[in-house]
C-alpha cells in the first residue's frame, strides 16, 4: 500500500525560495524546516506541514463544535476540545431582543448543550471568542460525539466532500465534523458511522482510503 | 574490552518505541541495554492553578522518577533531592527545542518513569522524551537526542552502565538537537584533562548521531506499513 512520504521535526522541507510559509514550519537560513511530524504540502506558493497528531490551536473562521460550559451573566463559557475555552457573548448568540437582568441564560443553552458554531475572534493570547452569527451555526440535538485528531478533520471530509458523504449515503448518518477533532453523528447506522470515522482518523495517510471506507460500509 | 564485553565507543543494544500510553497524547519506551525509561507527554492543556499561568507563553513541566524496583536496592518511592535536580536538567534541556511561544497560557507535561535503572537514565529519559514529544505532534525545531561518555581506567568510553557509572573517574552527559548541531545539555562529574574532554565531546557527538538516525527511523516507520 503507498504511504505519503513523512517529515520529522527539525528536518528540511525545501528552500524558501520566496513562497509564503504556511502551518508547521520555521525558516533557517532560507531553508524551511518542519516543526512537526507530519506530511509535507509544497507547491509554488506555499510550503506547509500537515501535522499527523496534536491538539487543536483556535483559529479565525474555523467552524467548530462547542459544548457549553458554563452559563455567564452576558453569554457562556464554551468547550472547544482546546486548551483554551472559548467565549460565547449573548448578543452573537440570539437574535431577539432580551432584557437581560430578567432572564436567566439558560433558556437558551444550558451546561452540556452542544453547539455548531464558528471562532470570531482570537487575540495574540489565546482569548477565544465564537459566534452563532452564521449560515450554518446551530444548536445540535441528541446524538453522539466522537473526538478525533483535529488535524485530520479535512480527510474526513475528503475532497469536495466526498468521504464525508459517502459516509452519510452508507450508514444514513447526519454526520458533522467540527474543525476542533469533534465529530456529531445521529441517525439509523451510528456504530458504523463511527466506525467507519475511527477508521478514517487512524488510516488517513493511506493513499486510496475511500475505496476502502465504501468497500467497508457495504 | 568493557565489563559487558563491548568496545570503547560501542553503544548497548537500543530498543524504542513510541504509542505505548493510550490516555497520553504521545508516549515512547526507549531501553539502553538494562536501562529503561517510559516517557509520556500530556497536553498541550490549560494550566491550572491560574497563577502559573504565563500569559506571553507556554511551560514545559517535566518529572523525572525512579521506580522502586528499578535498582538493586529498594528505591524509596518519590522526589528526592536527586530526582528534583534531574527534572529540572531534563526540562533545561528539552525547552530550547519546544515552540513554547505558541501555547500561550498552557502547559505542556512530560513524565519519565525509570523503570529499570542501569547507568545513563537521563540521557535515556530525554531520549524517550523527546520522542514522545514529536508523536504528541509537539511543534519542535529538532528532536534532541542524548548520550553519556566517561572515562574508566584510563579509557574514554560510550554510553556508561551502571557498574562502570559508580567507578568511573569522570562521567559526561550530552545532549544536542542533532540537525541543527546545538548542545542542550553538558554535565560532568570528576576529573578530566583538555584533550580527552574535547575527545570524549567528539564521541558524544558521533553516539547522538547514530541514536538519531534510530529514532528518525522509528518515527517514520510509525506511518509506513500496513
Amino acid at each position: 500500500m503507498k504511504v505519503k512520504e513523512i517529515v520529522l521535526p527539525g528536518e528540511v522541507v525545501d528552500e524558501r525560495k520566496g513562497r509564503k510559509l504556511g502551518s508547521g514550519v520555521y525558516l533557517g537560513d532560507d531553508k524551511v524546516f518542519s516543526k512537526v511530524l507530519g506530511i509535507p504540502k509544497v507547491d509554488e506558493n506555499e510550503i506547509s506541514v500537515i501535522a499527523l497528531s496534536g491538539v487543536y490551536i483556535p483559529r479565525v473562521g474555523d467552524r467548530i463544535i462547542g459544548i457549553i460550559n458554563e452559563v455567564e451573566i452576558s453569554g457562556w463559557s464554551v468547550d472547544i476540545n482546546s486548551p483554551y475555552t472559548a467565549f460565547l457573548p449573548f448578543s452573537e448568540a440570539v437574535e431577539e431582543f432580551v432584557d437581560m437582568s430578567r432572564t436567566d441564560l439558560s433558556r437558551y443553552f444550558d451546561i452540556g448543550d452542544t453547539i455548531y458554531c464558528k471562532i470570531s475572534k482570537v487575540t495574540k493570547n489565546k482569548v477565544v471568542q465564537v459566534s452563532m452569527n452564521d449560515m450554518s451555526a446551530k444548536k445540535l440535538y441528541s446524538g453522539v460525539i466522537v473526538k478525533v485528531t483535529p488535524t485530520k478533520i479535512p480527510r474526513i471530509i475528503g475532497r469536495g466532500g466526498s468521504m464525508i458523504s459517502l459516509m452519510k449515503n452508507k450508514t444514513k448518518c447526519d454526520i458533522i465534523p467540527g474543525q476542533n477533532g469533534v465529530v456529531w453523528i445521529k441517525g439509523e447506522d451510528k456504530t458504523k458511522a463511527i466506525e467507519a470515522v475511527l477508521t478514517v482518523e487512524k488510516e488517513s495517510h493511506i493513499v486510496g482510503l475511500t475505496e476502502k471506507i465504501e468497500k467497508m460500509l457495504t | 574490552m568493557r565489563i559487558d564485553g563491548r568496545q570503547p565507543e560501542d553503544l548497548r543494544e537500543i530498543q524504542m518505541k513510541i504509542d505505548i500510553i493510550s490516555s497520553a497524547n504521545g508516549s515512547a519506551e526507549v531501553k539502553f541495554g538494562n536501562t529503561v525509561a517510559v516517557a509520556g507527554v500530556y497536553g498541550p492543556k490549560g494550566l491550572f492553578p491560574r497563577h502559573l499561568q504565563e500569559s506571553e507563553t507556554g511551560i514545559l513541566r517535566c518529572r523525572y522518577n525512579m521506580a522502586p524496583f528499578s535498582v538493586d536496592e529498594r528505591k524509596s518511592p518519590g522526589p528526592d533531592r536527586r530526582s528534583v535536580e534531574l527534572s529540572k536538567v531534563i526540562r533545561l534541556s528539552i525547552e530550547p527545542t519546544i515552540f513554547l511561544e505558541e501555547f500561550p497560557r498552557a502547559t505542556i507535561d512530560g513524565f519519565i518513569e525509570i523503570i529499570q535503572a542501569d547507568g545513563s537514565t537521563r540521557v535515556t529519559g530525554i531520549n524517550a522524551l523527546s520522542l514522545a514529544l514529536a508523536s504528541a505532534g509537539i511543534p519542535m525545531r529538532d528532536l534532541v537526542t542524548a548520550c553519556s561518555v566517561g572515562k574508566i581506567n584510563d579509557t574514554l568510553i560510550v554510553d556508561l552502565n551502571g557498574e562502570e557509572d559508580n567507578n568511573s573517574q569522570a562521567d559526561i552527559s550530552f545532549a544536542i538537537l542533532p540537525s541543527k548541531n546545538l548542545v542542550t545539555l553538558l554535565q560532568m562529574d570528576g576529573i578530566l584533562g583538555k584533550e580527552e574532554l574535547i575527545e570524549l565531546l567528539n564521541m558524544a557527538k558521533s553516539s547522538c548521531e547514530k541514536i538519531y538516525e534510530m529514532q528518525k527511523k522509528l518515527l517514520k516507520e510509525k506511518y509506513s506499513g500496513e
